[in-house]
């Protein structure tokens, strides 16, 4: 057997694979929390139960309304785009004046709520998700075998990932995000409805982390607490990366989650808490984070 | 004399409870250009920032084309014609000079085309892919007044735009105004410098303590001279 710095190759590749997995979900969720913070200077503790939202969107669809997988995927984040507008419409917009902690309280309250109902509703544990038939089964790499659900799942988050990039550096409605999160006042009184580009970002926002949440489905099994027990780490691996930094959510994503299928294989008794270690050390040298901008 | 395109009536501005405008009274006609005069701390940017709706905690009446402005949401303002140059220029540093330009959206028809403003700024065409703050501080003023040029703004709310620049920039921002005022926009003109707006204004006001003071026309200012350098202390 091949080994590198006394591991098979096939464990390493493993491992790497497992990190770029859960790397994709740590960069999806990390990107749509710091569109929001950008912009509303929210910390969306929702941000858990959107993604949970998101893969019960999916299961439903497919339970109750036969739709598949595939459509799932586009509809699962509008449905959870549309009713994060409307709880953005209705509650969270009136806060916008207090003092930041009531928004993190507020969502955080929020979650609560709706990770209560889904457990009144279906209980605490997990239901399984079946892949699309035309992502089962796995391909031989040589180096190892690679499960194709897998792999889609990285591909489908970092095309994701870029076009909301894209999205945010290179449109006219990006131009206007990146304005507002600057001095929504005076873009507002250019002209532009920034109440409406709030509401449209805490969508985008919870969209992306609904988007995950399909994604996750066949991975993970759907259940009412699988996002609260991801977000945690998230909020880490968004403090690494500097809150508010678009680029930096990204990259960080995918890095820590690699970092932490390394430590898997090279450390394991460690790889629980390698983000927060690591996240402790950014804070002491480069507390704005990694990617942010020093105050 | 046609009705005026600005009024504004007993206007009273707070931020918080602190009590900055008591009863502001100000007219403009179209197509003419007025500037207010007045030291610091006097009130002349709440004014502004009263007018643009941008302080919301205001009483008294700002008319703007026949239509009364206070019950007109922040973001509908700009759609009703009136363009805001703030004092401090407010460049985007997460936009280029080009994405700045373009930010404000479209208001009416007449506004500069992209190629007259980049005829009129030619440092901006030069410079229009450098992140927006890395321009200087006169290119910055040129920026922010020409994106409201743009718009098809009708009347310009203008901050001090000559603050701590250059001669040869402030001459260059003065020839600006020239050329707005041949064009018929209307133009409200926040200045401490009344040699640089003697050359554009027509009319002045002065304020004090969050009322309007003075108002003469151009053609009085030399009798106005003793009390202007009295009451600004220049
Ligand atoms: N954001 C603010 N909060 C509280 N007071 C303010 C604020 N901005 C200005 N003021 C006060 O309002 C008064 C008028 O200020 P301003 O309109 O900026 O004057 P000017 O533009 O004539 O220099 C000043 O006494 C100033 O201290
Ligand atoms: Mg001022």
């Amino acid at each position: 057997m091949t080994m590198i710095f006394g591991v098979p190759v096939q464990a390493l590749m493993g491992q790497l694979l497992v990190g770029l997995i859960n790397g994709s979900f740590y960069a999806l969720l990390s990107l749509g929390l710091a569109v929001i913070f950008g912009l509303l200077r929210v910390i969306n503790f929702a941000h858990g139960a959107q993604y949970m939202l998101g893969a019960f969107a999916a299961l439903l669809l497919l339970t109750v309304g036969g739709i598949n997988y595939w459509l799932a995927l586009l509809l699962a984040p509008v449905i959870v785009g549309v009713f994060a507008a409307l709880v953005e419409k209705t509650m969270l917009s009136r806060l916008y004046k207090l003092d930041p902690l009531y928004g993190l309280l507020f969502t955080f309250g929020l979650a609560l709520a709706i990770e209560g109902t889904f457990r009144y509703f279906f209980g605490a544990s997990g239901k399984p998700y079946a892949p699309p038939a035309q992502l089962t089964g796995a391909v031989n790499l040589g180096f190892m075998f690679l499960p194709i659900y897998r792999g889609w799942v990285v591909v489908a988050s970092l095309a994701v990932c870029i076009a909301v990039w894209l999205l945010i550096e290179k449109t006219k409605l990006g131009a206007y995000l990146r304005a507002a999160t600057e001095n929504p006042t005076l873009v507002q009184a250019f002209g532009v409805n920034v109440p409406l580009l709030l509401t449209l970002t805490y969508a985008l926002g919870a969209g992306l982390a609904g988007f995950a949440g399909v994604l996750a489905a066949p991975v993970y099994q759907v259940s009412p607490l699988m996002g609260s027990n991801l977000i945690i780490i998230v909020f880490a691996v968004v403090v690494v990366g500097g809150m508010g930094s678009i680029l930096g959510a990204i990259v960080t994503g995918y890095m820590l989650g690699v970092v932490e299928g390394l430590t898997k294989v090279f450390y394991p008794e460690a790889s629980n808490i390698v983000i927060f270690v690591i996240m402790a050390i950014v804070l002491i040298l480069r507390p704005a984070g990694l990617f942010g901008k020093d105050a | 004399m046609s009705a005026p395109l600005l009024n504004v009536r007993d206007l009273h501005a707070w931020y918080g409870e602190s009590h900055v405008l008591h009863g502001v009274n100000l007219t403009v006609a179209e197509g003419e250009m007025i500037c207010i005069l007045g030291r610091n701390g006097m009130g002349k940017t709440t004014t502004l920032r009263s007018i643009m709706g941008i302080l919301r905690k205001r009483s008294g009446r700002i008319e703007f084309a026949g239509r009364d402005m206070t019950a007109v949401a922040l973001h509908q303002t700009a759609r009703a014609g009136l363009g805001f140059v703030p004092e401090e220029r407010g460049i985007f540093a997460s936009l280029s000079v080009e994405e700045n330009l373009m930010l404000p959206p479209k208001v009416a028809e007449g506004g500069m085309s992209v190629e007259e403003i980049y005829d009129l700024f030619p440092n901006l065409k030069e410079r229009r892919n450098s992140q927006g703050t890395k321009l200087s501080g006169g290119e910055q003023q040129m920026l922010a007044m020409a994106r409201i040029l743009r718009t098809g703004a009708r009347c310009l709310l203008l901050d001090e735009p000559t603050e701590g620049l250059a001669p040869v920039i402030i001459q260059a921002i003065g020839e600006v105004l020239q050329k707005l005022k041949g064009r018929g926009m209307t133009v409200v003109l926040v200045e401490q410098n009344f040699r640089f707006a003697a050359k554009v204004a027509d009319r002045f006001y002065l304020m004090d303590h969050g009322r309007m003071t003075a108002e003469f026309p151009v053609a009085e200012l030399p009798a106005q001279m003793d009390m202007l350098h009295r009451e600004l202390g220049v």
